[in-house]
């Protein structure tokens, strides 16, 4: 064996082994130790009223955040593409800063604002409406983390097709909402979809800012990762562990379609 | 613009005004308390560890993915965003769960802090390997030929015409890795038992001053992770301007 | 439709593009806009599809001034230096889509993109992605696209720039007799001078965003209205002070009334054409071209002397 060869095969085998000991072992542990007992009990874990009412609340947080980011991405991609403005390189900063900010910070900063004791609590308050501890304080902390997603991936896509097919489709009498939906969407799909997963992914996990506004009521106000984290402290492992394997197959199937959309996005 | 102030200016605003509730001197005295200070010093000394261990790590793991071929490499390259994919308080557990009190390897890092460093290891992970990969495949082939061809060993071949190459990537994936390390709360908070002046990373240190209603505290700590993640954002601005200077 | 422009300027920030054209482009012609790159001819033809709004000035198309007509009104077809293939749509859709924007019924859709892909030899392609099209009938579909809803003006922006000398070459000579057929007002870009003479009935000259002369290939080549015209639509070398086509230098090899001494430095056979450059008294280069015929009879060798003279003066230097 040539000395390249053997160096190559060192090299390769601290990398791989280096993955294993923090990356794959642990996970795999994790979901060792939920079926251990046999794929029924596992099953009556995540299937408790709490683990739940955990799951379709989680479900709610990403139905809400989703879309409205996806939506609020697109729109402001376009308008840091394509358009000149006052501000923009600011702007286009300024939606970097979820990435910048410790989740437990995000919370505090929403308590802050919408908290009973919050500049706008007081009002919000005699209005009946109640957004820290409970669900909207929720939705407010997913949006927050899961923001940036879609306008990172889709700026990119939208600097590389440029404008002249939306020109061309001008030129041909397309208004500018025909243009947008039949030229300028359809090109940007694979960007628009890998943002989604992105954001999805980031929603369906967040922890510490939801954890900082949401009171932790089980059955109430106890998204997934949350009941994890109960569960953990309530030592229930066998039920900390399932939630967590519910989570990480979430996870694992985000990573699938990612290489999924990257392969798909390739050629177009 | 109005959504993102709604849901993202104001609030942060916000952290910045009741930081400074007390006057400047009241700023001052919350992040000079010994708990908030051995807080943050902890994170910041954990954190320079976790990203050193993963200059090196990362990079050795972005050039096995780019440079070596062998069965299963599409598999290892899908993995590495893992702890970005996977829920942050399901990353401790699963590390607890393997070097925890039941490990069956037989160590026990919990409530330590080495226990915190491999859960921001686990977490900061992907971003050196995902910022070098991509320069290292455009990085060209053939300047290491000609090195080669001058009489370059191996390790001088990386040393002096692949390291620098690589190195504006290496360095901004580190300050990623950092900005998300000094921020880090799901993944530690089970490993570290959250014992003040032992485990308690800043974060913790937030939460705990949230729960206790003391948010003064709170709301100054948060500021200084803030104005260093902002200060590290800035940072990488500038690194990937100095990353195309030899841009032909 | 005939095309008016007036007084038209356009700047991006600092740099002026367009600065004070004016032209009139007849019903039914074929012009080039030719200049180098930066001379403002790809900004005056977006000007006039619209997709450019001119700081001042005004545009007329068939006697209507369209200056604050959106580019989805004004009517115009624009095939894009790089065709701007609708990337995701099948040649059919991709001819299609002004017909479907405009409500046409499917019925006539299908007859129409029949007929157009007839007129760009595309009828085999027309379920094929442009992705899977050769650069050539990329430049086709969009070409049919463009003229799929009967535009009153054909624009085409550097419409050979991106395709190969032989097909380039091809496709000249099929525009040429797309416009006999068609026959609608056309306006191109090029930076190319013999692709401006070999197509256009009319040849701009820009440069530096200004007009440098209007006027017929032959005009333009014989008759340059400015020293930047003569150097730019063909080739020029200075003899004394005067500047004349490298074609127009006559060789003797005994001394002639007018005559300029030089010696044959060097000679290159290129074919039909052979290129003689010399040497005057004073030093200065000149060079000849001649036909291999010419050549022959005067049994030119390198180093020998000779005498030149000009027989058609393009423009004394002043």
């Amino acid at each position: 064996m040539s000395s390249r060869s053997r160096s190559t095969l060192a090299l390769r085998s601290t990398a791989l082994g280096y993955l294993a000991l923090i990356l794959v072992a642990p996970v795999g542990l994790v979901f060792y130790r939920t079926f251990e007992h046999g794929f029924a009990a596992a099953w009556h874990s995540v299937t408790t009223p709490a683990a739940q009412h955990a799951f379709w609340l989680t479900v709610e947080l990403v139905a809400i955040a989703v879309p409205l980011n996806t939506i609020f991405g697109v729109a402001a991609a376009l308008a840091i593409v394509r358009h000149r403005f006052p501000g923009r390189a600011l702007f286009s900063s300024l939606l970097d800063l979820p990435f910048a900010v410790s989740p437990v910070v995000v919370g505090l900063a929403l308590v802050l604002v919408y908290g009973r004791k919050g500049w706008f609590g007081g009002w919000l308050a005699d209005h009946g409406i109640q957004v820290i501890f409970s669900v909207p304080g929720m939705v407010l902390a997913t949006i927050f983390v899961s923001l940036p997603f879609v306008v990172r991936e889709v700026i990119p896509v939208l600097r590389e097709i440029g404008t002249e097919q939306e020109e061309a489709a001008t030129t041909l009498g397309a208004s500018l909402l025909v243009t947008f939906r039949r030229i300028t969407l359809p090109a940007i799909r694979w960007g628009v979809a890998y943002g989604v997963v992105l954001t999805t992914a980031r929603a369906l996990g967040e922890f510490g800012a939801v954890s900082v506004v949401s009171g932790h009521v089980a059955g109430q106000t106890e998204t997934l990762t949350l009941h994890v984290q109960d569960r953990f402290e309530a030592f229930d492992l066998a039920g900390a562990y399932a939630a967590s394997v519910v989570l990480a197959i979430l996870a694992i199937s985000t990573l699938a379609s990612m290489s999924l959309l990257k392969r798909r996005g390739a050629p177009a | 613009m109005a959504y993102l102030s709604v849901i993202v200016l104001l609030p942060l605003a916000a952290v910045a005004v009741r930081s400074v509730d007390g006057g400047l001197g009241g700023f001052w005295r919350a992040v000079s308390s010994p708990e908030a200070q051995s807080a943050l010093e902890l994170t910041v000394v954990l954190s320079l560890i976790v990203v050193a261990i993963n200059a090196v790590t990362g990079t050795l793991i972005a050039w096995v993915l780019v440079r070596d071929s062998f069965r299963g490499k599409g598999v290892v390259n899908a993995i590495i965003d893992l702890p970005f994919a996977l829920p942050t308080i399901v990353a401790g557990l699963t590390l607890l769960a393997l070097y925890g009190p039941r490990s069956p390897a037989g160590v026990d890092v919990s409530y330590a802090r080495v226990g915190v460093g491999m859960a921001l290891l686990f977490v900061t992970l992907p971003f050196v390997v995902r910022a070098v990969q991509p320069v290292l495949m455009e990085l060209d082939r053939d300047m290491e030929d000609a090195a080669v061809s001058l009489g370059a060993s191996g390790w001088q071949v990386f040393t002096r015409i692949v390291l620098p190459g690589i190195l504006p990537a290496i360095l901004s994936g580190v300050a990623l890795a950092f900005a998300r390390a000094i921020g880090e709360f799901g993944s530690v908070v089970l490993i570290s038992g959250n014992l003040p002046f032992k485990t308690e990373v800043a974060s913790v240190f937030i939460f705990g001053r949230i729960e206790s209603d003391n948010i003064p505290a709170a709301a100054a700590v948060s500021i200084v992770l803030l104005a260093a993640s902002l200060l590290l954002l800035a940072a990488i601005a500038g690194l990937s301007r100095w990353g195309r200077r030899h841009e032909l | 439709m005939s095309i008016e422009l007036s007084g038209v300027r356009k700047s991006f920030g600092d740099f002026v593009a367009v600065d004070d054209v004016s032209l009139e482009v007849r019903d039914g012609s074929l012009t080039a806009l030719l200049g180098p790159s930066g001379s403002g001819k790809s900004t005056l033809l977006r000007i006039i599809a619209g997709l450019e709004v001119p700081d001042s000035g005004r545009v007329v198309i068939a006697g209507a001034d369209r200056t604050d007509t959106p580019a989805r009104s004004r009517d115009v077809g624009f095939v894009f230096q790089h065709y701007a293939p609708f990337k995701h749509m099948t040649v059919r859709d991709n001819i299609a889509f002004g017909l479907k924007i405009r409500k046409v019924p499917r019925e006539r859709i299908r007859e129409r993109v029949g007929e157009l892909l007839g007129l760009v030899h595309l009828e085999g392609y027309a379920g094929q992605y442009p992705s899977q099209l050769s650069g050539g009938q990329r430049q086709r579909m969009a070409l049919a696209r463009a003229l799929a809803v009967e535009p009153r003006v054909l624009l085409l922006d550097e419409p050979f720039g991106a395709l190969d000398a032989t097909v380039r070459k091809e496709l000249r000579a099929w525009l040429r007799r797309l416009h006999d057929d068609v026959h609608v007002t056309t306006i191109f870009v090029t930076h190319d001078q013999e692709e401006a003479m070999e197509i256009a009935e009319q040849i701009v000259v820009l440069n530096e965003g200004r007009i440098e002369q209007i006027g017929a290939p032959r005009e333009v080549y014989e008759h340059p209205a400015t020293e930047f015209v003569m150097g730019f639509v063909g080739p020029v070398t200075h003899i004394g002070g005067s500047m004349v086509r490298p074609h127009d230098v006559d060789i003797a090899t005994t001394p002639v009334a007018g005559g300029t001494e030089a010696l044959v430095e060097r000679i290159l056979h290129l074919g039909f054409e052979v290129r003689v450059e010399l040497v005057t008294g004073d030093g200065l280069p000149v060079h000849a071209q001649l036909t291999r015929q010419e050549c022959e009879e005067l049994e030119l060798r390198e180093g020998q002397i000779v005498y030149i003279r000009p027989n058609r003066l393009l423009r004394a230097v002043a």
